[in-house]
């Protein structure tokens, strides 16, 4: 019974913070000359017995403490300048909310890149940017609803300084809002689609990965190089599905003789690969990221279609966690991508050996990413010198993006997506019987942005 | 061109049709001998297309692996039927859904907690390429393994139903169980078989479509609707019924998939073409499942009447 009443008065002295809330008889807090009063007890509703609010003959309840308005404001006054006047400490850690797809045909994608996030916490002795750091990871199992509440458990329940993680745009787009709303930033080491490239632009938001077009543009470029006449496009229906097509025809000069989006998270492709054979291109580029396009090449070489058309592929299909259940059909296939376990500056040469120790595989181009997130987010705690509750400094560190990338130069353009190279690999042997990608050392992309940073009113 | 186009489509549809016919099978005799609804049907699938992954990746060899899953699953599934199931033949339909349901929920979590997510399989490396049926015209050889075991298992169970005393007695309760109990038949034992080679029939759709879609969690609970669509078109405890019906819905869809996409791209851009497409196909399954009940209500092969 006392709990109820405690409960009862901590729940109206909450909804009777400064502006905009009613007090107990439903008269505007704001209006002047009503006293401001503690209600005696909640009345608890018994059975049986109907409830009465006993009025006083003024129109307010029975009241026990009543403080007249300016007293009232005075005391809510003192009250806050009291919080306010603690001294402003630097926080004690780095709390980051970490959510990806951990589960079912495409999980390897957000195990990299928890995986490079977390070797990057861990080489700096569990810390980031000098504080020590707390990841929470949860697993958004391929679904929107369930990253949603997913990102709402983070920030209001674990009051994160950071979210980030998600690996597909879809995803992402329904979960953004809740950090948005709550003005907690994103650090995206994945999906960068073009919506958030250009009009639907926001300063909470980081692409640390690549514009969602930009590998595609790459490889539409090297399309042209290899002199290739028709090309037939596959990509899943959605977002980033979209994106990715329309970056392969904005750089392409030949003929599309085909363009097929397919159901997100479609496996069996059968359909799909008789049209193909039917439209006889000279290419076939696809965006089919994580099991998609593991089944998706699986089939096509089981098809008999690889000896008459190229396979062109973005990186997201041609990097290690399709290498692996694809097997030595991938030999040989060409890709592009903004980063190759090759590359011989002195993040990467580190990054790689480490990650290789620690997890006994080689890292993809997302577990780069998950690595490249982490030490952006600790170049801004550093830069900031670990105050965190000042926001604008925080966001002015991430943008200024002082930290060693494993992929070389790190840039961010006006809209916080990157400006960076993007170079062509090839898929071959790693000296130890297995595959590995190995990129040409010019560039097919330079310092190249992204098309719609026109639309975004970020300077 | 277009009628080797129409030709490996149809290929694709019978393939995707005699897999959906080795589950609705099995949920058709269920349904139709002991009257019982049985949502975890699907379970099945996936517990016999994780065996089969990780026998494969046990023994190395794919066959040992698929025989050695049937097996397994055979045997689970009667253990599942002689002791849960069997409680639930007497009770009305509702608690038989809400008794599979949670099955299909425990089932879910048991392999998740056993095996992990998910397993790779991997068709044989000697199937992994195509085979020429005519000039022009390359079918990977995996599928048609898959073809080839669809029709060879709906040959056997032709034989079984038919031509033995066993498949009488089946045929026999599924018409008219209470005259078949009445007759003396060993209801008990019969169930229990009828069961077990359900799930034999589930394992081997598992094992064998388990390289071309994932073997994940939650994999059985999209076919299995396609089941129930299949034995509600072919007729509740028809054999035939679902064969027939399992290559109607198989060819719907994958036709409806492609053909449909020729002609929507003729008058619309390639993004709604694209998902206007299958999803059409897929509502198309349901649409002729309804013409089909309001044609004839008991199915196109009824067992009974």
């Amino acid at each position: 019974m006392a709990i109820r009443r405690i409960a009862g008065f901590v729940a109206v002295f909450a909804t009777a913070a400064p502006s905009n809330s009613t007090n107990v008889t439903g008269v505007p807090a704001g209006s002047p000359g009503t006293p401001f009063c503690l209600p005696k007890a909640i009345p608890t509703i018994r059975r049986h017995r109907r409830r009465t609010a006993t009025l006083h003959p003024k129109g307010l309840p029975a009241m026990s403490t009543c403080l007249s308005r300016p007293a009232a404001a005075a005391a809510f006054v003192a009250f806050g300048l009291a919080w306010a006047a603690l001294p402003a400490h630097a926080a004690d850690k780095v709390k980051v909310g970490f959510v990806s797809t951990l589960s079912g045909p495409s999980s390897a994608l957000g195990v990299d890149i928890r995986d490079g996030f977390l070797l990057a916490v861990k080489l700096a002795g569990g810390k980031l940017g000098g504080l020590p750091a707390e990841v929470l990871v949860s697993d958004d199992q391929f679904k929107p609803d369930v990253a949603k509440q997913l990102f709402e458990k983070d920030i209001k329940r674990d009051k994160v300084d950071f979210m980030t993680g998600v690996v597909f745009s879809n995803i992402m787009l329904a979960a953004l809002p809740e950090a948005i709303d709550n003005k907690t930033i994103y650090i995206s080491p994945n999906a960068a689609p073009s919506s958030m490239a250009g009009k639907d632009c926001n300063p909470l938001f980081f692409a640390v990965s690549w514009p969602n077009d930009a590998y595609h543009e790459a490889a539409g470029q090297y399309a042209n190089t290899r002199d290739l006449k028709s090309v037939y496009l596959v990509a899943p229906n959605y977002q980033a599905g979209k994106d990715s097509l329309a970056g392969f025809k904005r750089t392409f000069k030949g003929q599309v003789v085909g363009e097929n989006y397919t159901k997100l998270g479609q496996l069996d492709y059968a359909a799909e690969l008789a049209e193909i054979r039917a439209a006889k291109p000279q290419a076939v580029y696809i965006f089919l990221p994580g099991g998609m396009g593991i089944n998706f090449i699986k089939q096509y070489v089981g098809a008999g279609l690889g000896k008459d058309t190229t396979l062109l592929l973005p990186g997201f299909s041609a990097d290690q966690d399709v290498i692996g259940p694809v097997g030595p059909a991938m030999a040989g296939l060409f890709n592009t991508a903004h980063w190759s376990p090759d590359f011989t500056n002195a993040a990467n040469v580190k990054f790689v050996s480490e990650f290789e120790k620690e997890y006994k595989r080689v890292p993809t181009l997302y577990a780069s990413q998950g690595y490249d997130a982490a030490l952006l987010i600790a170049a801004a705690v550093r830069d900031t010198k670990g105050k965190l509750e000042d926001q604008g400094a925080v966001l002015k560190a991430l943008k200024a993006a002082h930290f060693e990338s494993v992929r070389g130069p790190f840039k961010f353009n006006t809209n916080q997506y990157p400006i960076q190279n993007y170079y062509v690999r090839t898929i071959g042997s790693d000296g130890k019987g297995g595959l590995i990608n190995k990129s040409f050392n010019e560039p097919i992309l330079k310092n190249h942005g992204d098309a719609y940073v026109q639309g975004c009113a970020m300077k | 061109m277009a009628g080797v186009l129409i030709l490996e489509q149809a290929l694709n549809g019978l393939q995707f049709g005699l897999m959906l016919f080795l589950l609705a099978a099995g949920l058709t005799l269920v349904f139709g001998v002991m009257d019982m609804i049985n949502l975890a049907h699907g379970s099945l699938y996936m517990v016999g297309a994780f065996l089969a992954a990780w026998l494969v990746a046990l023994t190395g060899s794919f066959v040992l692996g698929v025989i050695g899953a049937v097996a397994l699953t055979a045997l689970f599934g009667m253990a599942l039927e002689a002791g849960l199931l069997r409680t639930l033949y007497a009770r009305d339909h509702l608690s038989q859904v809400l008794a599979t349901f949670a099955l299909i929920l425990i089932l879910n979590d048991g392999v998740k907690m056993i095996f992990g997510n998910d397993l790779a399989l991997s068709a044989p490396a000697a199937l992994a390429g195509p085979v020429e049926l005519l000039p022009g015209l390359q079918y990977p050889a995996y599928r048609l393994l898959i073809l080839g075991v669809g029709l060879a298992l709906a040959l056997l169970l032709w034989l079984l139903v038919q031509k033995t005393r066993m498949g009488a007695l089946v045929r026999a309760g599924a018409s008219n169980r209470e005259m078949a109990t009445a007759m003396g038949t060993d209801i008990p034992r019969l169930f229990t078989i009828v069961f077990g080679i359900g799930a034999a029939l589930c394992a081997v759709a598992g094992a064998l479509l388990g390289p071309l879609l994932a073997v994940q969690v939650g994999m059985g609970e999209n076919i299995l609707i396609l089941a129930f669509v299949v034995i509600v078109i072919g007729g509740i405890g028809s054999i035939r019924g679902a064969l027939v019906g399992a290559i109607l819905v198989g060819c719907i869809d994958t036709l409806g998939r492609t053909l449909l996409q020729h002609v929507l791209r003729e008058f619309l851009p390639p993004q709604w073409a694209s998902a206007a497409g299958p999803a059409i196909a897929s509502i198309a399954v349901y649409v002729f499942m309804a013409i089909v009940l309001a044609i004839k209500p008991q199915g196109l092969f009824p067992a009974r009447g």
